[in-house]
């Protein structure tokens, strides 16, 4: 009993030791999505390409296909170094839809106009509301939802090159098989 | 030219702390004393040359070698000498210098002072700092090289954060190192008695000044820290729990129950087990804190090197270190019996009770910092611990704590009478009932945490003294005998009634702060007026302002109050060469409180965000921790503690 | 540099006041204002290093700080407001940690640590006691007998 009481603090050490050693692999600053295999909170938004019509975002849109939510902002960096991989990715036929978050005016228009358009749709949302209700935490942030409207995958930050053909690409084909 | 003389002085420290290491255990086992006085002169090596590695990067940094990369990173031509030369240790490679630099000038001096020990004792004391030694080395040399060149070298280089070019800068981390790795030498010694498979008064003796001198470092650096953010941050905070803080915190804790086991351990031989576990936890907590800051496990404001190789590395050393501690503890230290027998109601007791409430204090803080790793490995969330956590688990363990504090000193050894002690200490518990009951009627019966807070604070205040008054027989109002005996008293009763009084002094501190802070915020331009916690404040002008590396919006406000009239100023300022923005807030005040004054953002037509706080007694806390390590230093400056050891008569007997 | 850019980036977003709230953001009812400051006292700003939303100057924190007071007028009370921001960041966000299965651990750690502590120096105690009054208790018959065998032996010195 007595030596029980003596071995038990490098016992609990060990398992803490451990705990940590797992801990270090991960980044604490990614946040888990609380959409994760649940439907689009419902939002209806306008376009924030002037212009053109009937090509705002609504959260009735994501249906049919698989699609992606790609959250962008001109005052983006990391938005920037993404683009030409969304360009890409729509020339491919890949369904992309943008949220334009938090950009006051018609910036978000502009920075498109200047370096090109991935998007079909994109809502607006200066406020930042929808972008709220989503659990964006900031850009740029992509979704991955199904052909009923259910979110599947968040990715926070850019879309690489090794993220699409490693992560989503593959969810996207397994998604496009569902029933 | 010189960061290749420091690196090659990092090699060769590294090289001697395993020599150190290898030769004083051989040379302990062996009984040899010709190759323990060799493992000594490596020690002693090793120090000159981590002080030459510390000084090249020092020198770095006062001459501007911008072709060094870590000079570039964090100095610049217009950054003062003085933040230059303290940028030396605010870069976590730097800082691991520095903390290697401290854990040899622990060897050096255990060589040097360390001769009343028992040689192989004391051989194998040094073999274990010589082992930490060069784990830190080479952690610096193979993930942290100080010294990596940048070509080409750039002009200028980067600024130090704004936020750490302070007088705060320049002592906070040396002194916390000074407590962290001081615990090393506890830890050395345990592992030291393990391995020998004895312990005893002597032990004890030996240990106390080491830990006593590591927990004056840390009380004092804790503080600092706490004071630092409190004027430099300019938001008035002064404790946020925030992982890095905690990992100061627990050492400290664990520290303070360190630093009384072993004067049970000194004065009557109870006590063993404990003592030793302490003193390999304590250090472990100290790696720990190391690990956390350092390897991106947890978000902090505090953060450093955010990097998992070299986590990795600071905890698989951890492990190791601490690991092979506990394991050697689990095997040796149930065979170290004691025979010291106490009754429930002595110091002996009244220790124990402390240590016990100091150890779940510290299991919560380290169980509210880890916890969010612990869910984020098991399970798909996250979840965050802050402060309500603590408020709600923390708060009520130390408050029985503080009860305990006030009878420690006055109980007596090995056996007490409840109706006696009750007897000693009856007016001071009068005093601090009191304060209670008038807090109560003050605030009302929904304040009880105010009342309590106060309650105690007294109470700590008024018993801490006790034992002084006891001692001086001012009842029986001979004034002569008195004054002798005043004259004549140990030092050490002084150190334990300054300590625990300011340990009172922060409770009342801590209590005001938390419970009767107030704030305001609104929207100024030059003339406007507010009235807020009694006081007037106008503001008399807004204007830009230049300073020798910054640009700044300057608001002077008159502020006219109870006690008088006087002139305040707060900057925001900005930084264009790191892109920094800080606010330098305005605090007025005296030992009752302060005013703090904040600007915030400028709406580009007059007006400034102002914010003001009313903090009453917030001095308290930090005058507290001061009192807390002038009671240290006194104790520590007490001969009978600092010539530690046994007379060299006793050792030659003994041996 | 990256490491020092992490640390400039948290520090710089530290160097707000705790109180970051702004006057427009506030609300004119007194009781709902002050409720909304508690609030945002519980609630951690998501894209700092270990801030409030109450303490932060970040873009999200502002809205979030906007957002508890929208609710509050629309009459939730704090649990639903509470329970807003959970669906939409998790539990991540609550500076107290919520109670449940997976935190029983943390929530009882504290006390249960006190406790162990205590029966384990109860414990302690006790084996003293015993080995106090086991060294009193008068010799046996045995002991008497050896006693004596060895006082006859050895001769007084």
């Amino acid at each position: 009993m007595r030596r029980l009481a003596f071995i038990a603090p490098v016992v609990v050490f060990l398992g803490i030791a451990v705990a940590l050693f797992i801990g270090l692999g991960r980044d604490p600053k990614i946040l888990p999505s609380m959409l994760i295999d649940k439907p689009l909170p419902a939002f209806d938004l306008p376009d924030a390409r002037p212009g053109t019509v009937d090509r705002g975002l609504a959260s009735t849109d994501f249906t049919g296909e698989p699609m992606l939510l790609n959250v962008f902002g001109s005052w983006c960096v990391s938005c920037r170094v993404e683009h030409p991989m969304l360009l890409r990715l729509s020339q491919e036929g890949v369904p992309v839809h943008g949220l334009n978050w938090k950009d006051p005016g018609d910036a978000g228009a502009r920075w498109l106009a200047d370096l090109g358009d991935p998007y079909s749709r994109i809502g607006y949302d200066p406020t930042g509301r929808t972008g709220i209700d989503l659990g964006v935490t900031g850009a740029p942030e992509t979704f991955v939802i199904d052909k009923r409207g259910i979110v599947r995958y968040r990715h926070v930050g850019p879309i690489t090159p090794d993220v699409w053909d490693e992560t989503l690409a593959p969810l996207m084909a397994r998604l496009r098989a569902e029933a | 030219m010189i960061a290749e003389v420091g690196h090659l002085a990092l090699i060769l420290a590294f090289v001697l702390a395993l020599v150190q290491t290898v030769v004083l255990f051989w040379g302990a086992w062996r009984g040899d004393s010709a190759v323990m006085a060799m493992g000594r002169a490596a020690a002693l090596l090793q120090l000159a040359f981590v002080a030459l590695a510390f000084g090249c990067i020092a020198w770095g940094y006062a001459s501007l070698d911008f072709s060094m990369l870590l000079v570039a990173s964090h100095s610049n031509v217009d950054q003062p000498l003085a933040y230059r030369l303290a940028a030396t240790w605010g870069s976590h490679e730097g800082s691991m210098v520095l903390w290697t630099l401290i854990l040899a000038l622990h060897g050096g001096a255990l060589a040097v002072f360390g001769r009343s020990l028992r040689e192989t004792f004391l051989a194998r004391v040094m073999a274990v700092q010589g082992l930490l030694g060069a784990a830190f080395l080479g952690f610096s040399l193979f993930t942290s090289n100080p010294f990596q060149r940048l070509f080409p070298a750039p002009l200028q280089g980067a600024e130090l954060n704004p936020l750490l070019q302070d007088p705060g800068l320049v002592t906070h981390p040396p002194l916390l190192y000074l407590g962290y790795v001081g615990f090393s030498t506890a830890f050395s010694f345990a592992i030291a008695a393990l391995i020998e498979g004895r312990v005893d008064a002597a032990w004890a003796r030996w240990v106390r000044p080491w830990v006593l001198a590591a927990w004056i470092a840390l009380t004092l650096g804790i503080s600092l820290g706490s004071h630092w953010a409190y004027y430099e941050l300019g938001w008035g905070g002064w404790w946020f729990w925030d992982p890095v803080e905690n990992a100061s915190l627990m050492p400290w804790l664990l520290g303070t129950a360190l630093l009384h086991s072993a004067l049970v351990l000194e004065k009557r031989g109870a006590l063993i087990s404990w003592t030793l576990l302490l003193a390999i936890l304590t250090f472990s907590l100290s790696l720990i804190g190391t690990f956390l800051v350092r390897s991106g496990v947890l978000t902090s404001v505090h953060a450093f090197a955010v990097d998992a190789a070299r986590g990795s590395y600071v905890l698989a050393f951890t492990v190791l270190a601490t690991g092979g501690g506990l394991a050697l503890y689990a095997w040796r230290a149930p065979a170290m019996r004691t025979g010291a027998l106490f009754g429930p109601v002595s110091k002996e007791a009244g220790i124990t009770l402390n240590n016990l409430f100091l150890a779940a204090a510290t299991a919560t803080v380290f169980l509210g910092t880890f916890y969010p790793v612990f869910v984020d490995i098991m399970s798909d969330n996250a979840i965050s611990v802050g402060p309500p956590y603590y408020n709600i688990t923390f708060t009520p363990l130390i408050l029985p704590l503080l009860l305990l504090v006030g009878f420690g000193p006055i109980l007596h050894w090995k056996r007490d009478q409840w109706r006696e002690v009750l007897g000693r200490l009856g007016w001071a518990l009068a005093l601090g009932a009191l304060a209670l009951v008038a807090c109560l009627i003050a605030f009302g019966p929904g304040r009880v945490m105010a009342a309590l807070g106060i309650g105690l604070g007294v109470w700590l205040i008024a018993s801490s003294a006790v034992p002084l008054l006891r001692r001086w027989r001012l009842e029986r109002r001979d004034w002569g005998t008195s004054g002798r005996l005043i004259r004549t008293t140990p030092l050490a009763i002084w150190a334990v009634a300054l300590a625990h009084m300011g340990v009172g002094v922060t409770t009342v501190g801590v209590t005001a702060m938390s419970i009767f802070e107030t704030n305001h915020v609104q929207r100024m331009a030059p003339g406007d007026t507010v009235q807020f916690a009694g006081r007037t404040i106008t503001m008399d002008s807004l204007e830009p302002f230049v300073g020798p590396n910054y640009r700044a919006d300057r608001a002077v406000f008159s502020v006219t109050g109870p006690l008088g009239a006087r002139e305040m100023v707060s900057e925001r300022r900005f930084y264009p060469n790191s892109q920094n923005q800080t606010t330098e807030a305005a605090i007025a005040g005296n030992v009752l409180g302060n005013l703090y004054i904040s600007v915030g953002e400028n709406d580009g037509i007059g007006h400034v965000t102002v914010r003001i706080w009313d903090h009453p007694f917030v001095g308290w806390i930090w005058g507290g921790a001061v009192l807390m390590a002038l009671g240290g230093l006194v104790s520590l400056s007490d001969r009978r503690l600092r010539l530690g050891a046994p007379s060299r008569k006793m050792k030659e007997t003994a041996a | 540099m990256k490491r020092l850019a992490a640390l400039t980036t948290a520090l710089s977003l530290m160097a707000g006041p705790a109180l970051a709230v702004l006057p427009e953001e506030q609300l004119k009812d007194p009781a709902l204002e002050a409720r909304a400051r508690d609030l945002s006292k519980e609630i951690r700003c998501v894209v700092c290093q270990n801030q409030t939303i109450d303490d932060s100057d970040a873009p999200l924190a502002a809205d979030l700080r906007v957002i508890v007071r929208e609710r509050l007028l629309a009459g939730d009370t704090d649990q639903e407001v509470i329970d807003y921001l959970v669906a939409r960041y998790g539990t991540f966000v609550l500076l107290k940690p919520p109670v449940g299965v997976d935190t029983l651990v943390l929530w009882l750690g504290p006390l249960a640590a006190v406790l162990l502590g205590g029966v384990g120096v109860a414990f302690y105690w006790r084996s003293r006691a015993r080995a106090s009054t086991e060294a009193v208790r008068p010799l046996d018959n045995d002991e008497k007998a050896r006693l004596a065998a060895l006082l006859k032996e050895t001769p007084p010195s």
